[in-house]
This record gives C-alpha cells, structure tokens and sequence, in this order.
C-alpha cells in the first residue's frame, strides 16, 4: 500500500517538476512548483517526518512561493512587451543547465549505491525529538543560523530601499 | 505509524474538492448565457478602462514578502523549542533568548530604516 | 486504519462539512440581522417567518445567475481563484475536535475528525496558503482594482500571519504539546488557557478578524478607493464562493479560538455532574458550538461596530505593535514559567 502511495506521488512530483519548465505562462508555473513541493510533503509524511512536512508546505508553498508570486506581478507581464531574449542567451542557459546535470550525475555515480538503513526508533521525526536534537546537539548552527537571518535582512531592505529613492 | 493520522485529510479533500467541482459545474449549466462582447468588457470601475492592469506595483509590498519570509522562519525555528520549553530548562530558554535578541536586531534596523513605513 | 473506523471517519467527515456549510449559510442571515438590530432596521424578514430561508434563496440565485468571464481576464486562473478560497477555507475543520470520545457498542469513537500530533501547524499551513485563492482570483481578474485588492490582502495577511505564529509559540510553551486535542484536554473543568495566556490571545483574536479580511481589517474590499476589491470582475458561484469562503474562516477561526483559549468542549463541573461518559461528551459539544456561536457573533459586533483602518495604520499595527507585544508575551511566559529556576539561578 506504502509502495503504491510512494509511487503516485513520485509520478505526481516528476510531472509536476516537468510541467515547471515547459508551461509557457509564469504563473501556472508556480501553480506546478506548489503541487510539487505537496507531493514532497506528501513524501515527508510517508517517512514519519511529520515536522517537516508541513515547515515544508508552510515555508516553500505559503511564504517562498507568495514572493514568486508577488515577483512575477511586480514584472510587467504583458504578452507584448516580454522581452526576446537573443541566441546567445540560450545557448548559455543551456550549457551552464547542462554542466550542472553532468555534475549531479557525476556525484550520484560517485556516490554508489545508498544502503538501506533501519531506525530502531520510528519517532525520530517527530517534533518533539527533533527539538531536543537541535537545541543540545546542534546549538551551534541554530545560533548562527540567527545571524544569516539578521544579514538576510539587512540586505533586503538596503535593496528595497535603493529602488525607492 | 502515524502517517494513517492523514487518511481523514484526503477524504476531506476529496469531499471538499468534489463539493467545488460540482458547484463549479451547475453553475456553469444552470446559469443563462447571453454574451455580447460589450459585456466581457472588463467593468473595472464602470467607466472606460485605460490600458490594462499588468502594470508594475510598489516595491514595498515586495519587501513585504520578502521580510514576511525571513521572520516565517524564524516563527518555525520557536516551534520545536515551545514544545521541547519545560525540559530544555533555563539554559534552552537563554538559548532562545540569544537567538530573539539577534532578531529584535534585525526588527529594530527594520523599523530605524523606514522599510515598513507606508506613507 | 480498520474499515469499521475509516467509515465512522468518512461519516463524521460529512457530517462536519455539512455543519460547516449550513453555519456558514446562516451566518450570513445571522450578520444581516445582528446589522439591523445594531442600527434599529428589521433586516431580511420575506422569505419564510423571520426571514429564515434567506440563505437558501441567495444560494439558489448564485447558481442560476449568468458566469461571466471578462474577456480580458486569464479563463483558467479566474476559475482557479475562488476554487482555492473555498478548499483552503474547507481543509481546515479537519484537525478542530468537536467534542470528546463517544462509546458505541463499546468501541470508542471520537469526534475529531483526525487527530496529528502537529494540529496547530497544520492550520497555520493551511492559512497559509489561503494567500493563494485571493491573490490568483485578483491578478487573473485584469483589472487595476482588483490587483491592488488582491496585493494588499496577501499583504496583510502575511503581515499578520507572523504575529499570529509568534502568539501561538506562547501558548505551546505551556501546554508541550502542537495537538489539539491534548490542549483541549489539558483544560478539563474550568482550566482554560486565557487564564494564562490572556494578551496570546488578544493578539491571535486581532490577527483572526485579520485573517478572514473582516472589519475593521476589510482593507481588500474598501469600496470608497477599490471598488469591490479583488473580487470586483467576479458574479455567480465564483463571488459567492469568496464571500462563502469568508463566513467558513471566520467560524473555523471562531472553533479555534474556542478550543486553544476557551477549553473546547470542557465546561466547569463536567465531572460532578454523575452523567454518564456519552452524556458528557453531547453537552460538551453543545457547550463548544455555544462558545463557537459566541465569537461568531462577536466577529460581527465588531465588524457592525468599528471603522476600517487606513492601509498605514493597518501595517503598523501588524508589524510594529503585535509582532513586538508577541515576542513580550513569549519572554513574559518563560520568565513566569522558570520563575524557581530563575530563583535559584540568580540567588544561589
């Protein structure tokens, strides 16, 4: 029943990931990249990582792609004044997208193959443990993540207001 | 296993995506259609419209949304450290309290910058 | 998951969606009465004694009035947008326990629907994303109105949504837990958590009626600078789903409030009464919806009572009053709840 589940939503995220890069109009794509991160979601759950489930939908579906969203109407969408975008850039998108799959390819042959690995504790996931995990084990990074958020910020606002003067 | 817990949640999607269609639907059938092209005009306001709306719109609702990201975030980074508050103890609450310091930081350059000021 | 257990889901499922929905349709006849009893009127009194089949009449005329879609306007995201408004606003009453267990034949049932052990983040998710349905419907619309009704709903409700994450952390710091239903059990009898939380839940009572774009928080809708707001190009269903959608958040919201502040279904000497476990359980429910129907009409003293904000005034709010008075409530939480620690710490 799990294999089942596992595979339609592998099937679900793949089509959707797809449909991202061929739908024509910007917003149906990011209509696409929302149905895809459920299917991860969807994923998550399977595995018992509950937690990060549904941070999963609120961060990426609620709070990154609301920004795409207010990105792609904020650029003057009209049909008619979409820029053309020459030969060159092309080619270059399509190299540079192309490198980049012979290198994940490349690490995924280096890597071999995953060995199977069994938790002796199901509940792992669970937000209660992940707490403890995170606050006594990894308190360092938790501490610093604090100041990535701070020059986050700051950036964001020096670029926002450069644009209003 | 706990993932059984989201059953219930596809059958209410189900039940409340069906309800959609089918309201959806029946309203596409039920409903009169005489159209004239002056009537898909868009009413806007109700005078002639001018141009169209894919125009672009204040910056500040941008960096709205982009702030609105930054401090989600950190809004999650609480919650695992909520449920885990009474057994983390007084050295789990100085913790949080170094971390809410550097957002207050991040908050008062915020405001000292005039970038959630709307007039 | 037993097939006899995932019938009795399946059945509660209905039920529930059924009970959303009839509130939903009567809360508007209620808000059009509770408005002409606010401002001396007689409100709706034609069709049926009192007026009472009004919701049936005005869902009747949505579905046999003429779809119109504008020509300009993007055919499959106007669709899309109201869609979105109404399942999001549905998806949530899935986690909301409305009532204890009940014992038939003796198997033990309980009356919510499905009980994760990360309820209060499932509805934040599901909140969340309510974002979607208002801003699609707004941009689809092509109409300069409606993108700048739409734009400043999503921004407020983002803005408003930080404040309401930060007042919930405080509440879970006291209970340890994120399902609701043990929040609800921990505030058997009289327990209730806004003895405890009593500015968290001021500051999650405002960022609600901002959430489901109620007065005076109905920026999105201001008639006098936006016309109908983003919902200007809509007629039919597809309106009466965005309006529909309002009336299901607000008494989603007002189930919340009452399960998270108001002990769900507890209700002080439920335990001395000598009833029997079943008894208990159906006063306990009508008990809920009682404090459910209390916001409820709460939600419309206030809409029928203050002003709408101006846009600045809204976003200072949000962002400059209740973010920093929810991050005062966690560290006034911490400090009372490590009160012996801190004792020991500071004078030892």
């Amino acid at each position: 029943m799990v294999e089942y589940i596992f595979y339609a939503l592998s099937v679900i995220c793949i089509a959707c990931a797809l449909l991202v890069v061929f739908s024509k109009n910007p917003i149906h794509s990011v209509l696409y990249l929302i149905l895809a991160f459920f299917a991860i979601a969807g994923h998550y759950v399977l595995l018992n990582a509950q937690f990060l489930a549904v941070v999963h939908i609120i961060v990426y579906a609620g709070a990154i792609m609301v920004l795409f969203l207010f990105v792609i109407m904020l650029l003057n969408l009209n049909a008619e004044t979409e820029p053309h975008k020459n030969m060159l850039t092309k080619i270059m998108a399509t190299v540079s997208g192309g490198l980049l799959l012979v290198t994940l390819v490349g690490s995924f042959r280096a890597a071999g193959q995953v060995e199977m690995v069994n938790l002796d504790n199901s509940n792992i996931g669970t937000i209660e443990n992940l707490g403890k995990v995170l606050f006594n084990d990894f308190l360092l990074p938790f501490e610093i993540s604090s100041v990535l958020f701070l020059s986050a910020m700051i950036g964001a606002v020096i670029l926002g207001k450069k644009q209003l003067s | 296993m706990q993932s059984v817990n989201y059953i219930p949640i596809v059958l209410q999607l189900l039940v409340a995506g069906g309800f959609v269609t089918l309201a959806m639907t029946l309203t596409h059938v039920w409903g009169p259609k005489r159209k004239s092209a002056e009537k898909l005009e868009n009413f806007e306001c109700g005078i002639e419209s001018q141009g169209n709306a894919r125009m672009p719109f204040s910056i500040k609702y941008f960096l709205t949304a982009i702030l609105f990201v930054l401090f989600d975030v950190e809004v999650i980074f609480l919650y695992p450290w909520a449920v885990n508050f009474k057994e983390l103890g007084l050295f789990g609450f100085v913790e949080m309290l170094v971390f809410i310091a550097f957002l207050l930081l991040g908050f008062l350059y915020i405001i000292k910058k005039g970038a959630l000021k709307w007039e | 998951m037993g097939i006899e257990l995932l019938i009795f889901k399946s059945i509660l499922v209905l039920v529930v969606f059924t009970i959303t929905l009839t509130i939903a349709a009567y809360s508007t006849y209620g808000e059009r009465k509770i408005a002409a009893f606010l401002q001396d009127r007689i409100g709706p009194n034609r069709a049926g004694p009192f007026g009472i089949f009004q919701p049936v009449a005005d869902g009747g005329k949505m579905f046999l009035k003429e779809e119109i879609i504008p020509a300009d306007a993007s055919a499959f995201l106007f669709v899309l947008g109201p869609s979105l408004a109404m399942l999001t606003a549905l998806m949530t009453g899935v986690v909301i326990p409305w009532g204890d267990t009940l014992t038939l034949n003796g198997v033990e049932y309980s009356l919510q629907i499905t009980d994760l052990n990360i309820g209060v983040l499932y509805i934040f998710g599901v909140v969340s994303f309510g974002v979607y349905g208002i801003m699609i419907g707004g941009w689809s619309s092509n109409n300069k109105f409606s993108l700048l009704g739409a734009i400043r709903a999503s921004a407020q409700m983002i803005s408003y949504e930080l404040a309401m994450g930060l007042s919930i952390v405080a509440l879970i710091m006291t209970t340890g837990t994120l399902s609701i239903k043990e929040i609800v059990d921990q505030q058997a009898t009289w327990h209730w958590n806004i003895l405890y939380q009593p500015l968290g839940f001021l500051i999650f009572m405002i960022c609600a009626f901002a959430e489901c774009n109620r007065a005076p928080f109905d920026l999105a809708e201001c008639e006098t600078e936006l016309v109908g707001g983003y919902h200007t190009e809509y007629s039919s269903m597809k309106l009466g789903f965005y309006l529909f959608a309002e009336y299901i958040n607000m008494f989603i919201s007002s189930a919340l409030m009452a399960s998270l502040y108001f002990g769900g279904y507890n209700f002080p000497f439920m335990n001395s009464l000598g009833l029997d476990q079943n008894m208990v359980t159906i006063l306990g429910t009508v008990v809920f919806f009682g404090k459910v129907f209390f916001f409820i009409f709460f939600f419309m003293w206030i809409r029928w009572t203050i002003p709408r904000f101006r846009y600045d005034q809204l976003m200072r709010l949000g962002w400059q009053s209740l973010i920093p008075l929810a991050i005062l409530n966690i560290l006034l939480t911490g400090i009372f709840t490590m009160r012996e620690e801190l004792k020991n710490w500071l004078f030892n």
